[in-house]
């Protein structure tokens, strides 16, 4: 069974999900998620222990095919440390969604919902663990398509959640068919789909024009789902409108995954030393990564709607990332990798608290939570700590990222962009400042509505604190990992 | 649609003939051309063609949305479970070689099961699609016509209002 777990890990929800939809009633398919994602996060921890300890690169052939003509699932140390982080954050969402999803979805449509929520899981999960460049555009598109759907399903409660679906569509069908075309010319030049056989026939090859158009459109295509500024637009209404777990689930991890496959495209196929990849795409990702932090930040700030505030932060975030990217070194993939990992534990956290509290009252702006420090204190401590984090503030997981960020940047002496990511870190303190006197400096107003907290409703998002407090105090096994990771795709000295 | 005669008795011959079509290209795509995606489109185009010649209404009853569901989602798990069982037969997800006999009859019954997998549930997709589609139609007209009405009682409460003001005033 041992040799099977990477197909499992994408199977178990895949094959979940037709048998949720025909669940008739709703906790039986809940069950069934939280099973389902809670073997996943399982399988994605042995996988990574496993990975860790023997160093080798796991490969399974699909239906016997061996790699270049078969489609294979590739477990090396980039995908098995994305793995557990999807997976455990949908466990943990799906930890979540039971009561957020009964305050906001028909109920009617609960089997159908898990049944989209356990396809976009498989998804993601498929577009990490396979090796075939085709086969990730389906996935892609499996995530995707499912998730407009679950988008969608905000409409009950807040009808903008459709042209916030619809938009997003539009702009993620976009984004796939750059991708698919990018590679119809990487396919018509080499003949092959397998990322490996792929890098090595590229080489051949790699100064026509053809290839150089098929970077440019998967660039840009997967900029376009990784919601890099300025084509970010789809994002924010996304996340805000959408169900609250919905919103957390993607939150920490659709970007992710476009990141994880950027990263895996560019420098595992094209490669470092492809000609004009680091002006195209590194000059470029450095320039948007660090427009887009400002932007996404000093967009925070205006912000008083709690879901748009910390999805126009993910856009900074994700700047912070592609500055990472784009500094083209092992320390910048491996800050990017860090970054990956530790933006999904404090955004899950985020929406997690975040969706509580919209799952009370409707919707959670600043009004909501006006005086709500008292009320809901553990909640709203979720919050704060998950904000610091984003701030970068130390001993939490924010700062570790940050750190090995800036890293990065000197290493390649440019201290310009070091200098203005410090900046943009520091400015978020102001839409973390706006929240803290918000919610516990100022009182709460008369009339307001009164917010309970549970167990069931800060222990999923206090998961996530935890783990944010925990990798910002012991970062050495993530630092070890992430410095693994990005030793995949360029070599050279810690 | 006008109720025309020629239309109905040539799709009542068409629609069993499109049907036995998709079979052959469900089946005979192990040989040749087809599979399970053409396979699916085109049966699903003799549900498509029933409704709009007998109905919305006609349609949905030859075939139940439950059952529909059913198949959408059955044509996923048998396709899944084609792989879990060479799985459980000792080979890797989908090697159909341990499915039968010989590594022949193996990949012959594993691809029949898988396509035949895929033609269910892309001929029920199909068949949900133009369902919902077709249904948001009369779904529209019903609005538009709640609404018309509505519209019609506000002006006739407006009118009254105005007319009883007038009799106060004088």
């Amino acid at each position: 069974m041992m040799q099977h777990l990477p197909i499992l890990q994408v199977l178990l929800p895949l094959l979940g999900a037709p048998l949720a939809a025909l669940l008739r009633h709703r906790d039986m398919a809940w069950g069934l998620a939280l099973l389902l994602t809670g073997a996943a996060f399982l399988i994605s921890i042995i996988l990574f222990s496993q990975q860790q300890m023997t160093g080798e690169t796991l490969v399974y052939d699909l239906g016997g095919w061996p790699a270049p003509i078969g489609i294979v699932y590739v477990i090396d140390a980039a995908s098995a440390l994305v793995l557990p982080v999807i997976s455990g954050i949908a466990f943990v969402a799906t930890i979540a969604a039971r009561r957020l999803v009964e305050a906001e979805i028909d109920a009617r449509d609960h089997a159908l919902f898990y049944a989209a929520w356990l396809l976009t899981i498989a998804g993601m999960l498929g577009q990490v663990t396979t090796g075939d460049a085709f086969n990730i555009f389906v996935f892609l598109e499996i995530s995707s398509l499912s998730a407009y759907a679950l988008v969608a399903m905000g409409a009950g409660r807040d009808r903008r959640a459709l042209p916030a679906a619809f938009n997003y569509l539009i702009l993620g069908t976009v984004g796939a068919t750059f991708y698919v075309i990018g590679l119809g010319l990487l396919y018509m030049l080499t003949g092959t789909l397998n990322l490996v056989d792929l890098s090595d026939r590229l080489a051949d090859v790699q100064s026509t024009r053809a290839a150089f158009t098929a970077l440019a459109f998967i660039a840009l295509g997967l900029f376009l789902k990784m919601a890099l500024f300025p084509l970010h637009f789809w994002l924010v209404p996304a996340y805000a409108h959408a169900p609250s777990a919905v919103s957390a689930l993607m939150a920490a991890t659709a970007t992710k995954v476009s990141v994880y496959v950027l990263i895996r495209l560019v420098f595992g196929v094209f490669g470092i030393d492809f000609p004009g990849l680091a002006d195209a795409v590194g000059l470029l990702v450095l320039t948007l990564g660090i427009a887009g932090a400002f932007v996404g930040t000093l967009a925070a700030i205006l912000e008083t709607d709690l879901k748009k505030l910390f999805a126009q932060s993910s856009i900074a975030q994700l700047g912070y990332m592609a500055i990472g990217i784009g500094a083209m070194s092992a320390t910048g993939l491996a800050a990017a990798f860090i970054h990956l990992f530790n933006h999904a534990l404090m955004k899950g956290a985020l929406f997690l608290a975040i969706g509580a509290i919209a799952a009370q009252v409707g919707r959670a702006g600043m009004g909501t939570i006006q005086g709500a420090g008292r009320q809901i204190p553990l909640t709203m401590t979720a919050i704060l700590v998950g904000g610091l984090a984003l701030i970068g503030v130390p001993l939490t997981a924010g700062f570790i990222s940050k750190l090995y960020l800036v890293r990065a940047l000197l290493e390649q002496d440019f201290w310009l962009l070091a200098a203005l990511t410090f900046i943009s870190s520091a400015l978020a303190l102001a839409y973390v400042w706006k929240i803290i006197e918000t919610a516990w400096l100022k009182e709460r107003p008369k009339g307001a509505p009164v917010l309970v907290e549970t167990p069931v409703h800060y222990v999923p998002a206090w998961l996530m604190v935890i783990a944010t407090i925990g990798f910002g105090i012991f970062a050495s096994p993530l630092v070890d990992a992430a410095y693994a990771a990005a030793h995949v795709f360029i070599g050279g000295a810690r | 649609m006008h109720d025309d005669v020629v239309i109905r008795v040539i799709a009542k011959v068409m629609i069993p003939a499109v049907m036995l079509f998709a079979l052959y290209v469900q089946f005979h795509g192990d040989y040749g051309p087809g599979g399970g995606f053409q396979a699916g489109v085109v049966f699903a185009a003799a549900f498509v063609l029933n409704a709009m010649i007998f109905g919305l209404n006609r349609g949905r009853h030859a075939w139940p949305a439950r059952l529909n569901l059913l198949a959408i989602c059955g044509g996923v798990l048998l396709y899944g479970l084609t792989g879990v069982a060479s799985m459980l037969l000792g080979a890797n997800y989908l090697d159909y070689d341990v499915l039968g006999a010989t590594t022949q009859s193996g990949q012959h019954i594993g691809i029949l099961l898988v396509e035949f997998g895929v033609g269910l549930t892309v001929a029920s997709v199909m068949v949900a699609l133009f369902f919902t589609f077709a249904g948001r139609l009369t779904h529209i007209r019903l609005m538009a016509k709640m609404q018309a009405h509505e519209e019609a009682d506000q002006r006739k409460t407006k009118r009254k209002a105005r007319s009883t003001k007038k009799r106060a005033r004088k």
